[in-house]
């Protein structure tokens, strides 16, 4: 078997022709060979597994981060079998890999943690994971990971030969089409330019494409834009494959690639507003190609950054992060969020400021467009603007700056939580808003902006927004940091008071952070998130529905931050779910004082407070008091979520929210 | 013979850790993955364990000291010090951090201070009882190459 891991690609090839046999040339060997990446940042964990898997006579790549992982597959896709990872990672979280993996590679990939929590398990399921491994992992449960690798392989090729048929008139015959597919491949994705593989990698994509495996399409940010453009242009309720191809005139790409790509969209959109409406008209209002300016890595980084919200970004560029700090930075950010729905823009998200500026009035042109009133879209839009928002989260860490403490916050939080559809609704809603000019600004005036931004949309902002902006207030309850820089730069979420408050605090997101810290310090809302998330499998669904739309972004950053958002908004869903419940995680989130910002979250999420009780139990004393005032009962998810998460952020950004209808939560009271 | 000796003086102690619950079966795992073209597998596993630990409990201890503590990274280190624990078969220790994360979660300070300081003395022990037997292991095999 080939020792490298992927360098030669004759090996590779030979490797993937004698798996792809069907056993009988390899049946010897296999799984023997086994090209395994292993990715954990603890560095003991990764010697003893690296020694195990070596014992398995597996071929073993390791790696610590999860940076240098996803980089190593993206230079060599075909380099690997199986990817292990480590669900919990400083630079990334390990879902979130998992996603990017899922959507780029596809390779099967198996996910491990200390962490034996139902809903952690959970987690790796609705994320696409293929199996679970609990910490310590033994010998023995690595012995058979090779099944992942074979049922795969099968499952595509199964795909493979349907779809095949189902093309015959699209495709040449296979050997033939592979060989298209493989050299237009190669220019497709090609824009991305993940890779400069030349025909030896053709080759061996042939080789696999032939035999077992689909040719993989990258789906480049370029990709997905035109992707979505075409989409949008038919309409998503008529955007069949056949057309949409047509549409998007790429060399190579096949009517399977963009059917089964489409299926993945659609997933997510549907998990972004919670129905299957248009999500597509988000898609084209915050498609905003502005980005390609981010390197991959860049990209992730940024884009991880540029969506995390105001606070994430004004603590990155406090932290130094020269990019996003370019102008105000904030706006940036903002932007990206927003354009987190259209995937393309997590590169612009962070450090772009001559983009953002760009999507910025882009994205507002486009929300003119865009009805202000929470619509399917709009929730769309949240969701990718929560999604972002994740992302970002994830990517401050690995700036490693101030962000870091939030970071970890946030990745904590993020991880735990649920994707759930109420992030995304909230999401949308919030990115409808941001869309209004306001947004931009919204940020780096920190509350001014974002006071304006909802004093001037006031309407927007109290129905459709509310649910988004109180999803989005939970989900930025954990990163304290990012969300303020959420609400202030893309998010219509600047309506709602929470963001507002959040953005603004940019300069005090230490501050913040910090009370964030301390409220956050209580494990138990912590804990509910988590079980929160556990609860609400539709969450999950979304999440994944996200996370697999981010992928084929093929912006690590996108996804991540949509999966942060995701599930941050969830996590603010079922906060907001119980209006007790909603009221204690909030609280409990940043222990802020205010009740009144848990007041929305109650509302939003109904379905939450079943999720909500168990853990909310812990804290209803502290919630209690929070007043309902600027809960929209009628709102529900991820209305209920935004304000939530917005009133949170009013927390955050004390006094300044008290303009909104949501009551801002005081950060301060954080008990600890 | 001195070599029986100390070769049943170490087997003794390892035994030891096993009674005692020092060490639980996973440490045997890691002496399976042992061979001969890396002898000293195990220990390497331990020294690179007993480092990283040391980081992450001084990492606690600081963050115990701000005001208000930062639970979430807490958490986040005592997770990792869970793995790693849990990995090497340190099953004191994993009690040990199961415990203070526990604690930790419900947001008692004092508690969580007092199993922090727990968490520390566990490691301590644990140090104090793996390194001799290291050392005499390594200090065997020496002598027995001769």
């Amino acid at each position: 078997m080939n020792s490298s891991s992927g360098k030669s690609y004759m090996s590779t090839a030979s490797s993937s022709v004698l798996w792809k046999a069907g056993g009988d040339v390899v049946a010897d060997q296999f799984p023997a060979g086994l090209r395994v990446l292993l990715v954990d940042d603890d560095p003991t964990c990764l010697m003893i597994l690296e020694k195990m898997l070596k014992a398995c006579q597996y071929n073993v790549t390791k790696c610590n981060r999860a940076e240098t992982a996803l980089s190593m597959l993206r230079e060599n896709r075909n380099g690997f079998d199986i990817v292990i990872s480590d669900v919990h990672m400083p630079d990334m979280d390990g879902f979130k890999l998992l996603e990017h993996i899922g959507l780029e590679m596809d390779l099967p990939v198996i996910m491990m943690s200390a962490d034996d929590g139902k809903n952690v398990v959970m987690k790796g399921v609705t994320h696409g994971a293929c199996d679970y491994l609990i910490k310590p992992v033994r010998i023995e449960a690595l012995k058979n990971i090779w099944q992942h690798v074979v049922r795969k392989r099968k499952n595509e090729w199964k795909d493979f030969e349907q779809s095949g048929s189902v093309e015959e008139g699209d495709r040449q015959p296979k050997q033939s089409e592979d060989a298209d597919y493989s050299s237009s491949a190669n220019e497709g994705n090609w824009k991305s330019s993940k890779r400069r593989k030349d025909d030896e990698d053709e080759n061996d994509e042939r080789d696999d494409t032939s035999t077992l495996k689909k040719p993989r399409v990258v789906w480049s940010v370029e990709l997905h834009q035109q992707f979505v453009a075409a989409v949008n242009q038919l309409g998503i309720e008529k955007a069949v494959p056949k057309k949409i191809l047509e549409l998007m005139n790429v060399p190579g790409l096949t009517r399977e690639n963009v059917a089964s790509h489409l299926q993945k969209y659609r997933l997510y959109l549907r998990r972004l507003s919670g129905v299957s409406q248009h999500p597509s008209n988000l898609n084209n209002s915050f498609m905003n190609p502005q980005d390609a300016t981010f390197g991959p890595l860049d990209l992730q980084a940024l884009a991880a950054t540029g969506q995390l919200p105001a606070q994430s970004l004004a603590t990155l560029q406090a932290a130094g992060l020269g990019r996003s700090t370019a102008k105000s930075g904030i706006p940036m950010p903002l932007i990206d969020q927003r354009n987190i729905f259209s995937f393309e823009n997590p590169k612009l998200r962070f450090g772009e400021a001559q983009q953002q500026h760009v999507s910025n009035n882009k994205q507002t042109n486009l929300l003119h467009g865009i009805p202000t009133t929470m619509e399917p879209k709009q929730l769309a839009g949240l969701h990718h603007t929560a999604q972002s928002m994740g992302n970002m989260n994830m990517p401050v860490l690995s700036h490693g700056s101030q962000s870091s403490q939030n970071n970890p916050l946030l990745m904590q939080m993020a991880q735990p939580q649920a994707r759930g559809q109420m992030l995304n609704d909230s999401t949308v809603g919030l990115a409808s808003r941001l869309l209004s000019p306001r947004g931009q600004s919204m940020l780096s005036n920190g509350m001014a902006t974002n006071v304006s931004t909802r004093n001037g949309v006031p309407e927007n902002i109290r129905a459709p927004s509310y649910n988004p902006v109180s999803q989005t207030s939970s989900m930025l309850n954990f990163p304290m940091n990012h969300t303020s820089e959420l609400p202030g730069n893309s998010f219509p979420l600047v309506s709602t008071p929470g963001i507002s408050s959040l953005a603004p605090k940019v300069a005090s997101q230490e501050d913040v952070n910090s009370e964030i810290k301390g409220s956050v310090g209580f494990m138990p809302s912590y804990d509910i998130f988590n079980d929160l998330n556990q609860h609400k499998p539709q969450n999950w669904e979304l999440q994944n529905v996200g996370m697999m739309f981010n992928s084929s972004q093929h912006s690590n950053s996108l996804q991540g931050n949509l999966d942060h958002t995701q599930s941050i908004l969830v996590q603010q869903g079922f906060l907001s779910g119980q209006n007790r419940n909603s009221t204690v995680i909030s609280k409990a989130m940043f222990s802020a004082g205010d009740s009144t910002g848990h007041v929305n979250a109650q509302n939003s999420n109904q379905h939450l407070n079943s999720l909500l009780d168990n853990t909310v139990r812990v804290k209803s004393e502290r919630v209690a008091d929070a007043a309902p005032a600027n809960l929209y009962p009628d709102h529900f998810g991820q209305e209920d979520l935004m304000s939530a998460f917005l009133k949170q952020q009013d927390i955050i950004a004390p006094a300044e929210n008290n303009d909104f209808d949501f009551d801002g939560y005081s950060i301060d009271n954080i008990p600890v | 013979m001195e070599s029986k000796h100390v070769h049943e003086q170490i087997a003794a102690m390892r035994q030891s850790f096993f009674n005692e619950e020092v060490l639980n079966e996973n440490f045997s795992q890691l002496e399976q993955l042992e061979g001969k073209d890396n002898p000293n597998f195990v220990e390497e596993v331990f020294t690179m364990y007993l480092r990283d630990s040391i980081a992450f409990l001084e990492t606690i201890e600081e963050a115990m000291k701000t005001i208000p503590i930062d639970s979430i990274k807490m958490d986040s280190i005592l997770h990792q010090l869970k793995g790693s624990s849990a990995s090497v078969g340190a099953n004191k220790v994993l009690k040990e951090v199961n415990k203070t994360r526990q604690v930790l979660g419900k947001g008692n300070l004092e508690r969580t201070k007092a199993s922090i300081l727990e968490l520390r003395k566990e490691y301590d022990s644990f140090k104090a009882k793996l390194e001799p037997y290291f050392q005499l292991k390594q200090a065997n095999s020496v002598a027995q190459e001769k």
